[in-house]
This record gives structure tokens, sequence and C-alpha cells, in this order.
């Protein structure tokens, strides 16, 4: 039988508010345990939580951008369960009543436009952390989490590959980023996202029972996760099994998932609106003055890339995949005015191979944006040759210096001078009668062998259009 | 409505409350009385009522987003049943 794979994503995105989401402590990461809890976040008695402006603000910004409705009114209301990481016994988060209400994010896969539902986004406050490492047999408990403010953003069941789920993870995690509103560091757990996977007979529209995969932390073991468990529901629905509705751990080292112990599923959370926060109202005035306050986004970039540099979609998508990538590229375009496509091969090419080698991301470039366009600059105006350039960006990579005084230094000049490539062309033909003859007399493949010598010879620095124009001439006798 | 033994079970575990299984009839006759008493209210017609959130007519107000608290963690700790490396600890929750 054939299989319809659904997958439903529950992205939690911290956001970037300095303070928590109804406390003053602060939300640093990394501090030593229990040092950034208060009062409001061990839940001590007599205490009431005050609501953070700018999670609000954040998660309108967020729903302007999804062209989602934002309602005049939404409510807070506590999810209760017991756990030793929550301290008050129920969470602080949003049921009925959700912040961010029915919005949209287009997705791309093999350059087909998709677009998928977000069904809410909510606001809600982070558990803290359990270290289950040997305590003499008890469990450590660090609160300084509890309370981080977190945006839970539902998506609908639209997506039918792992590979759509990890576009859309990918999109949304680009978006909040160009927000501001989340730093997206999925190693430090900033984003985290839990998937809802179902299969069903290719052409029914009623759902499978879905399981739900946790332990997701990289877009890699998202992909392995989903593909894995999908394999799985198929071999039991297959074997006349039945799926067991239940959450999953993804196991990274075993790539597999494995059932939670039922104990902690027994879930009832007897949600209702937590008396001690007011309604929150958001004006529409609100709403209106922040519309100009949001960044042009992924998709206006790339759009407007594709327009003003005329590139590809597939350039422009790359290079606007996060907002810095697209303001380095932008700046060496300004800079090197007229030739867009040029600086976007160098920038996703040598540039982002680099970047890649050495695991760091465009705001650590060893190579500035300037830098880079005044290397482009020397191509252009033929002082050195693209193979030159490559060289020298490595070691201007290396901080051995300006393109410059660099080419300056190590006499990289391209040589353009007709005489002097003559004269090497005569000296390469004169070394070579054997191919020189076989070349003539029908072997054309050897041109390649000829235009590699002259190059050798000039140590790189030849002009290729000219080596190859006067070496035609040259050969043809 | 009347509540088996099972949900009266189910509730105190939800609650994490321990009980006394001699009392659980009477738990379940005490629960399902105060459910009779609260099922009157569905017999009020209640479509098109926006449902209360909260019994105050006010709204939220919100704090601007700074950081206001200082480490008192020793203070927090030193009644907590027992600390380690600045963690508390707690029975453990994962075997």
């Amino acid at each position: 039988m054939n299989w319809e794979t659904v997958i439903g994503l529950e992205v939690h995105a911290q956001l970037a508010t300095k303070s928590k989401l109804f406390s003053g402590a602060s939300t640093a990461y990394g501090a030593p345990p229990n040092t950034q809890a208060c009062l409001i976040d061990l839940g001590l008695p007599g205490v009431l939580p005050v609501l953070n402006a700018e999670a609000v603000r954040m998660a309108c910004q967020f729903g302007l951008a999804i062209q989602a409705t934002v309602p005049a009114r939404s409510v807070f209301a506590r999810k209760n369960y017991f756990y030793p990481d929550l301290p008050k016994g129920y969470q602080i988060s949003q049921y009925e009543l959700p912040i961010v209400q029915g919005g949209q994010l287009k997705i791309e896969i093999d350059t087909l436009e998709k677009t998928i539902g977000i069904t809410r986004a909510h606001l809600e406050e982070d558990a803290g952390k359990s270290l289950h490492e040997d305590f003499h047999g008890l469990s450590g408990i660090d609160l300084n989490r509890a309370g981080t403010p977190l945006l839970e953003i539902v998506s609908e069941p639209d997506l039918r590959s792992a590979k759509e789920a990890v576009a859309y993870l990918k999109k949304l995690h680009s978006l909040v980023r160009y927000l501001n509103i989340c730093d997206g560091n999925l190693q430090e757990g900033s984003f985290r996202c839990d998937a809802n996977v179902s299969i069903r007979p290719l052409g029914t529209t009623t759902l499978g029972t879905r399981t739900e995969l946790k332990n997701l932390n990289s877009f890699r073991f998202i992909e392995r996760a989903i593909n894995f468990e999908v394999e799985r529901q198929i071999a039991l629905l297959e074997n006349g099994q039945k799926i067991q509705q239940e959450t999953r751990l993804y196991d990274a080292e075993k790539n597999e998932t494995r059932p939670m112990r039922s104990k902690e599923e027994a879930n009832d959370y007897r949600y209702f609106p937590d008396p001690d926060l007011l309604p929150l109202v958001i004006s529409p005035q609100f709403l209106t003055q922040l519309i100009p306050t949001l960044p042009e986004l992924p998709d206006a970039k790339r759009d407007r890339f594709m327009r003003d540099y005329e590139l590809s979609s597939y350039d422009a998508n790359v290079l606007t995949q996060s907002r810095e990538l697209a303001d380095y590229f932008e700046e060496v375009v300004s800079t090197v005015p007229g030739e867009p496509k040029l600086c976007a091969n160098w920038v996703m090419g040598d540039l982002s191979a680099l970047l890649n080698k050495h695991h760091l991301d465009i705001t650590q470039s060893k190579v500035t944006a300037q830098q880079l366009a005044k290397l482009l600059k020397r191509i252009l105006d033929n002082t050195i040759s693209g193979k030159i350039a490559k060289q020298l960006f490595e070691a201007m990579w290396n901080q051995e210096g300006e393109p410059d005084a660099l080419i300056e230094k190590q006499g990289l000049q391209q040589v353009t001078d007709e005489g002097a490539i003559d004269k090497i062309i005569d000296q390469v033909i004169q070394q070579n009668p054997k191919q020189l003859a076989d070349y003539r007399s029908g072997k054309e493949k050897l041109f390649g062998f000829f235009v590699g010598q002259v190059m050798k010879l000039s140590q790189g620095k030849a002009n290729p259009a000219q080596v190859n124009e006067l070496l035609k001439q040259k050969l043809s006798g | 409505m009347s509540l088996s033994p099972e949900q009266v079970i189910k509730i105190a575990n939800l609650a994490r409350i321990a009980i006394d299984t001699q009392a659980i009839p009477r738990y379940a006759e005490n629960l399902s009385d105060i459910l009779a008493f609260v099922e009157q209210m569905n017999r009020v017609d209640t479509s098109g009522i926006l449902p209360m959130a909260h019994p105050l007519e006010a709204v939220a107000r919100c704090r601007t987003d700074e950081v206001t608290e200082t480490d008192h963690r020793e203070q927090f700790q030193c009644i907590a049943p027992q600390v380690e490396a600045g963690l508390y600890l707690v029975p453990k929750v994962i075997e």
C-alpha cells in the first residue's frame, strides 16, 4: 500500500527578552544554577506574576509577520501537572484564547512553493532543568530557566515529509531571527521542536493515530527521527498491528525513537484561566504602530534580490537565509556595483566554504565585506585572475593582509602584456613538439594541455582570456 | 453524575494526594454531590455569552523588560530539604 505522511510541528521559540515572562529575574544563559530564580519563579506563596511587555510585543510582531490575527483579548491559563522542575505545580500558558491565531508560512521544496498553516502561537513560561546524573540517587533541579518566556508555535498538519518539516523549521528559524525575537540557538535550547507524526493510506483524508516525537535538537536529527518514525509506523500497520498514541524520544546515537515511560503520559492538564492574571488586551493602535517596526522579511528580501540583482531564486534564497548574510552580501554589492552575480558567487562559494570549514557564522567572518569587495574589484580591473583571487582570499582569511598589499608583496598582478604572454607560449610550444604535432594533426583536445602549461609557467598570472586567444593563433601555425 | 471508585483514585493521583482506600466510597459520594451542585449551571443557556476569564473588570498591566531581581540563592535554599552544588535535590523522577 502507498502511505501518506502527515506531520504537524510544535516549536518552542525562547523569546530574547532580558527578564522573565512574569518576573524581573534575568534570562541570561549559563549562569550558576539557581542564581537567576527569584521568589516568583520558585512559586513561593504570596507572590504575583506581572507580564513582561516586551514578550507581548515580540509575540505580536511574530503574529503580524505570519499574517495572523492578534486578537484584542487573550487570556493566560494554568496547565496543571507535577514535575520537580515546575515548582508551582502548573505552567502559566495560554489555552483557549492565545495571542496569535491562524497564520501561514511559505516554504519552497524543489522550487515549488507550498503554504503551511500556523494554527496558533501562544505565550508561556518555560520550566526548569532536571539533572539526572547521580546525586546519591537523587535528581538535581536548576530553576534558572523556570519562567523564561517561550512562544509556542503550532503548525497545521500540513507537512507531508521529513524534508518539508525541515524546510518549514528552517523558514521559521530564519523568520524569528529576522524579527530578532529569538536567538535561534538549537544547542542551547532556544529553538526546540516536537513533531506529531502519523501516516494514512494515500488518497484518504482521516488522520491516523499520531505519535509525538521529542528530543529533536538539530535539523538533521529532526529529519532522521521523522523518517525513522514513519518507517516504524508503516511496518506496524502493514503487519496488521496498531499504532499507540504516545510520546516517543529520539535517540540520535541509535537513530531510533522509543516510548517515554507511561507514567509521564498520564496527562490531564486541567487548564483553567489563571486567576492571578488579568486578560491581556491589545489595541489596534498598538498593532498599527508595530507594523513599521518590522524589518524586511525573508520572502520580501528574496524577491527584491531576484528583482534588483537579477539573481536566481536559488541564489536569492541562500543569501537571504539570515539577515546577517544578506546584509554582508549587500555591503559587497554596494561597493562593487553592477556585479551582483560575481558577489553572490563569492559569498556563497569561497566565503561560505571557509565559514563552514571553521564552523563560523557570517558575523564571525575573518574577511569583512569591504575586504572581499576590494578583492573583487581587482578581478574586475584585470589586476588578478579569478584563480589568484582564490589564493589571495585564503591569505586574507588567514589575516595576512589587505588585498592590494598582498598583490604587491607577492607579485600577483596578472600578466596582460601580450609580448610577455607570447614569450611564454613560444617556450611551451618549443618544449612540447610531439603534442604540437598531434594537435596539428587533429587532436584538438590537447588545447587544454597547452593552456595548462602556459598558466603553470606564468604561475597562474597570465590573463586566461588572452592566453586562449594567442594560443589559438600560434597553434594553428 | 456519580463518580466511580476508579475515577476517585485517578483524581487523587492527578492531585498527588494519598487517600485511605477505606474512605473512597465517602470521597465518591462527596465529590459527586459537589459535581451535582455545579451541574445545575448546565441548565442555563450560555450560548452567545463570553466566558469570564476573570471576575475583575480590569485588564493586564505589563512591566517593562528589566532585570530587577538579584541572586538570593542562599536564602532560598536554606529552607530546602536537600541541596548540592547549587541544585535543589529531589527524589529521582527517571529511573
